[in-house]
C-alpha cells in the first residue's frame, strides 16, 4: 500500500500527460453518458463531453505528450461518434444490447483465448522469435483439446478436460518445436516458418476432424466433461460484480494467473531479464554466458503449450464443440493484442479486454440493430492496431532482435 | 526511426553461414539449378501427404492418381486427330486434342484457378524483391473482387469493353491503394508490413461479410435472405474461349496472368524501378547512400504488389464467379496459396507460373467437384491440400546447404 500511496503523491495533477488522461477519461465519458443506465436523450451532451475531451487532448498534444494528448484526441472523436450514434437510438434497443453485466462476463469470456495467445506470443517474441504461428497453435489446442477430452472421457469421467488440456498443450509443444528448429537452427525466416506452421494446423486438425467426426461432428455431450465454470456464491450475492465474476469458466480464472506470473517472471527474476536480454541482444546476452539458442527454445516451446491451452478453452471451455478452422482469426487478434499491448502483460491484456469487448457488442447488436452492424464489429480490433502500429496512439515497437536468427561466433 | 538505424548499425554482421534473404531467393533464375531446390521440396510434402494418406487406411498411390485425373493434366496425354473450333469464330480447325472431353473441361477449372494464384503469387513476389513480405495478398485479392462486383453489377447500359476494363482497372486500383497503406505505413513510421497487412486481411475479411451480409448495402436486390451479391451484368464479364460460360469455361483472363508474368519479368529485370526495388531489398542502407529513396520503393512495392493481388481478384470475378457471397469470403484461401506459390517459385516469374500451375492442380483435383468420394472423400482431400501446401512453405524456405552445414558440424562436435 506504501508503494501506491508514494506513487500517486508523486502524481503532477495538472502535468500535460495527467491532462491528457483526463481528456481520454471524459472521451469515454462522453459514450458512457449515451448509454444506460444513464442513457442521456440529448445530442449535446456527449459532443459537449467529447470536445471538452478533444481540447485536453489537443492542450497536451501541444506540450509534448503527444502518445497521451493523440489517444485523448481519438478518444473524444471516437466518443462523439459512438455517443451520438447512441442517442439517435431508441432507448428500447440500447437497452436490448447494453447490460453492462452480461456485457462484462461476455467480454472475459472472449478476451480469455486472446489473453492465453497474447502471453504466448509474449514469451516467444520478447525471446527474439516472431510467433504469427499463434492461430495455428490456438487451432490445434482446440482440436487435441476436445479430442483428448473425448478420449479421457471414458476413464477420467467429468474430469477428462484435465486430459484435454494436456493433449491441447503437448500438441501446441510440439508445432511450436517444429517453428523453434526452422527459426532457431535451421536460421529459416520466421515469417515464413509461422506461416507453414498456421497451414499445417489448419490441414492437420481439418484432416482428423473429418477423418474422425466428419459426418456427424464432434459429440453433443461434451458440455458435461468440459473445462468447469467455478461458482463462487458469496461473490454471487454483490451488486454488479456478482454477476460477472460469479460464475466464470476455470481457464478465466487461470488466465488471470497466468497474466500476474508471466509479469512477475518477466519483469522480476533474473529468469525474464535473461529472456529479455536474448530478445534485445543475443550477443551481449551470449557473452554473459546466457545460452541463447536453450532460452528461445524454451520461450517458444512453453510459448505453443500456453496458445494452445487458450485453444482448449475456446473448445472445450466456451462452445463445446470443434469445427474446421473454428479459431478463425483469433490468433490473429490475440497477436493484435500483444502488438497493441507493446509487449507488455498487463497492456497486452488491457488491449485483449478492449478486442474481447468490441466482440461482445458485436455478437449482442443484431439482437437490435440487424447483423450487418455487428459484423462491421468485428473488424475493430484489427483497425484499431493499424492504427496503433500507425503510431497515432504512440509506436509500438517490438524486441530488438525480433525476427533475426542468431549465429554463434 | 533513428535508433532502429542505430542498433542496425552497430550489429554485427551475421556470419558466413547465416542464410540472407536475399540467398535464399536468387535475383536470377538460374536455370536448371534453382529449380532443383524446389523440385525436391515438392516431392517431399507429397510424399508425406501420401503418408498421411496411408496412416488413415487409404492408398496413397490410388489416391494421387484420382487428383491427378481430377486436374485435367492427363488431357496433353490423350493426343489424337481432332477438331477443334477456332475461339470467337465459328471456323473449325485441326487439333493433336480433344477440346471437349471430360478431361479438358477439368483442365479449364485447373487453368480457371491457377490465373488468380498466378496473380496473388507476384504480388508476394514482388514485395519480397523489395526485401517486405506482403501476406495480405488476401485482403488486397477482396479490395479487388468487391469492386470488381460493385462496378460490374451496376452501369448495366455501358459498352462492354469498356465495362470489363473498368471493372479490372478498378479492381487493380483497388488492391493497389489498400496494400499502398502497409507500403506508407511502412515508408512513413517503420510499421512492421506483417503485422498491418495481416490485420488489413481481416478488415477486408470483415468489411466484405458486411457489404454481402443480409441487409448489407451491396447484397443482393432480389432474395433479402441470402447473403450473396448481384450477378455482375453480361457486358462486364470476360469472353469464354474455351468450354461454356454456363459450365464455367476458361476465360481469357489466363491470358491476362501470363502476360502479368512478363510484365513483372520486365519491371523487375529491365527497368530502372524494379532495379532500385531490388537494391532496397538487397540493402537498404545501400540504396540509400546510392541515392535511392527507401521510402519511396517502400510504398512503390507495395502499391504495385497490391495492384497484382487487386488485379486477381477482378479477374475471378469478372472471369467465372460473377458474384460473390459472405460464404466465399469466409472460405476463398487464394491469397495465401499464392504465398505459397511465390515461395516455391522462388519469386521468379517462370517459378511462380508453374508453382501456381501445381497448386491451381492440386486444389482443383480435390474439389468435390472433381474428385471421387469412393476413392477419397474430397473434404478430406482439400485438408490433404493444406497439409501439402504447409509442407512445401515449411521446407521451401530451407536452406538445404544449411541443414548439410549444421548436421556436418554436429557431427563433428
Amino acid at each position: 500500500m506504501t508503494a501506491v500511496a508514494a506513487r500517486i503523491g508523486k502524481i503532477s495533477w495538472t502535468h500535460p500527460r495527467t491532462i491528457g488522461v483526463y481528456g481520454i477519461v471524459l472521451g469515454a465519458l462522453a459514450f458512457w453518458l449515451a448509454l444506460p443506465p444513464l442513457a442521456a436523450r440529448t445530442a449535446a451532451l456527449p459532443v459537449v463531453v467529447g470536445i471538452l475531451a478533444i481540447a485536453a487532448g489537443i492542450w497536451s498534444w501541444s506540450r509534448d505528450e503527444h502518445r497521451v494528448g493523440g489517444g485523448a484526441i481519438a478518444a473524444g472523436l471516437l466518443g462523439i461518434v459512438f455517443g451520438l450514434l447512441a442517442t439517435r437510438s431508441s432507448s428500447a434497443h440500447l437497452d436490448q444490447v447494453v447490460v453492462w453485466s452480461a456485457l462484462g462476463a461476455a467480454t472475459l469470456r472472449y478476451a480469455t483465448p486472446l489473453t492465453f495467445a497474447a502471453i504466448g506470443g509474449l514469451f516467444c517474441e520478447r525471446s527474439g522469435v516472431i510467433n504469427i504461428a499463434l492461430e495455428g497453435m490456438l487451432l490445434s489446442g482446440a482440436f487435441f483439446g476436445i479430442w483428448g477430452a473425448i478420449w479421457a472421457h471414458s476413464w477420467a469421467g467429468n474430469a477428462a478436460w484435465v486430459v484435454g488440456i494436456a493433449a491441447a498443450a503437448l500438441s501446441g509443444m510440439v508445432f511450436a518445436a517444429i517453428h523453434a528448429v526452422w527459426a532457431i537452427h535451421l536460421k529459416v525466416d520466421q515469417i515464413i516458418s509461422g506461416m507453414a506452421i498456421n497451414f499445417l494446423a489448419l490441414g492437420i486438425t481439418g484432416y482428423i476432424f473429418i477423418d474422425k467426426y466428419g459426418d456427424s461432428g464432434t459429440p453433443g455431450n461434451v458440455g458435461d466433461f468440459g473445462i468447469p465454470d467455478i461458482h463462487i456464491h458469496f461473490i454471487q450475492s454483490w451488486y454488479f460484480i456478482g454477476s460477472i465474476l460469479g460464475s466464470l469458466n476455470l481457464m478465466i480464472w487461470l488466465s488471470f494467473l497466468l497474466l500476474l506470473g508471466t509479469w512477475l517472471f518477466v519483469f522480476r527474476t533474473p529468469y525474464g531479464l535473461r529472456l529479455r536480454a536474448v530478445g534485445e541482444h543475443p550477443r551481449a546476452a551470449d557473452t554473459v554466458g546466457i545460452s541463447v539458442y536453450k532460452t528461445r527454445y524454451i520461450a517458444v516451446i512453453s510459448s505453443g503449450a500456453i496458445a494452445a491451452m487458450g485453444g482448449a478453452y475456446l473448445s472445450i471451455g466456451f462452445v463445446h464443440s470443434f469445427n474446421e478452422g473454428m479459431t478463425n482469426g483469433t490468433g490473429y487478434i490475440g497477436l493484435a493484442a500483444l502488438v497493441f499491448g507493446k509487449w507488455r502483460p498487463f497492456p497486452t491484456w488491457g488491449a485483449a479486454l478492449l478486442f474481447g469487448f468490441s466482440s461482445a457488442i458485436a455478437d449482442r447488436l443484431p439482437d437490435a440493430y440487424g447483423n450487418q452492424w455487428g459484423t462491421l464489429f468485428q473488424a475493430l480490433p484489427y483497425a484499431l492496431t493499424v492504427i496503433a502500429v500507425a503510431g497515432v496512439v504512440g509506436r509500438s515497437i517490438g524486441p530488438a532482435a525480433s525476427g533475426r536468427p542468431y549465429g554463434k561466433q | 526511426m533513428t535508433d532502429e538505424l542505430l542498433a542496425e548499425e552497430f550489429e554485427e554482421q551475421p556470419p558466413a553461414e547465416t542464410p540472407q534473404p536475399s540467398q535464399n531467393f536468387p535475383s536470377k533464375f538460374n536455370g536448371l539449378k534453382g529449380a532443383i531446390g524446389p523440385l525436391i521440396t515438392t516431392v517431399i510434402a507429397f510424399l508425406m501427404g501420401g503418408l498421411v494418406v496411408l496412416f488413415t487406411g487409404k492408398n496413397p498411390i490410388k489416391v494421387y492418381e484420382a487428383i491427378f485425373k481430377g486436374t485435367g493434366l492427363n488431357w496433353f496425354f490423350h493426343v489424337g486427330n481432332h477438331s477443334a473450333r477456332i475461339p470467337f469464330s465459328t471456323a473449325h480447325m485441326w487439333f493433336p486434342f480433344d477440346t471437349a472431353s471430360v478431361a479438358a473441361q477439368n483442365l479449364q477449372q485447373t487453368l480457371l484457378l491457377t490465373t488468380p494464384i498466378i496473380l496473388t503469387g507476384l504480388a508476394v513476389a514482388f514485395a519480397f524483391r523489395c526485401g517486405m513480405f506482403n501476406i495480405g495478398g488476401q485482403g488486397q485479392y477482396f479490395a479487388g473482387t468487391i469492386f470488381a462486383v460493385w462496378i460490374g453489377s451496376s452501369f448495366g447500359g455501358m459498352n462492354p469493353l469498356v465495362h470489363v476494363l473498368f471493372c479490372l482497372i478498378a479492381g487493380t486500383i483497388a488492391g493497389a491503394v489498400y496494400a499502398g497503406i502497409a507500403g506508407i505505413l511502412k515508408a512513413t513510421v517503420g510499421a512492421h508490413e506483417v503485422i498491418s497487412t495481416i490485420m488489413l486481411n481481416w478488415i477486408a475479411i470483415w468489411v466484405g461479410e458486411y457489404l454481402f451480409g443480409q441487409q448489407g448495402p451491396l447484397q443482393n436486390s432480389t432474395q433479402a435472405s441470402i447473403p450473396i451479391s448481384n450477378d455482375i451484368v453480361e457486358g462486364a464479364k470476360l469472353p469464354v474461349f474455351w468450354g461454356l460460360k454456363l459450365l464455367q469455361g476458361l476465360s481469357i483472363g489466363i491470358f491476362v496472368a501470363l502476360a502479368m508474368l512478363i510484365v513483372y519479368w520486365i519491371i523487375v529485370n529491365r527497368t530502372t524501378l524494379g532495379f532500385e526495388v531490388r537494391a532496397v531489398g538487397f540493402n537498404p542502407e545501400a540504396a540509400r547512400y546510392g541515392g535511392m529513396s527507401v521510402a519511396r520503393n517502400y510504398f512503390l512495392a507495395m502499391a504495385i504488389s497490391g495492384a497484382f493481388a487487386g488485379l486477381a481478384g477482378a479477374i475471378d470475378i469478372t472471369g467465372w464467379e460473377y458474384r460473390i457471397g459472405q460464404n466465399d469470403i469466409a472460405v476463398n484461401q487464394i491469397g495465401f496459396i499464392g504465398l505459397a506459390a511465390a515461395l516455391l517459385g522462388r519469386n521468379t516469374a517462370i517459378g511462380v507460373g508453374f508453382a501456381s500451375l501445381l497448386f491451381g492442380a492440386l486444389i482443383n483435383g480435390t474439389s468435390g467437384r472433381q474428385l471421387d468420394p469412393s476413392i477419397f472423400r474430397p473434404d478430406l482431400a482439400g485438408n490433404l491440400t493444406t497439409i501439402i501446401q504447409g509442407l512445401v512453405i515449411l521446407f521451401v524456405g530451407l536452406n538445404l546447404t544449411g541443414v548439410v552445414a549444421w548436421v556436418r558440424k554436429r557431427r563433428r562436435a
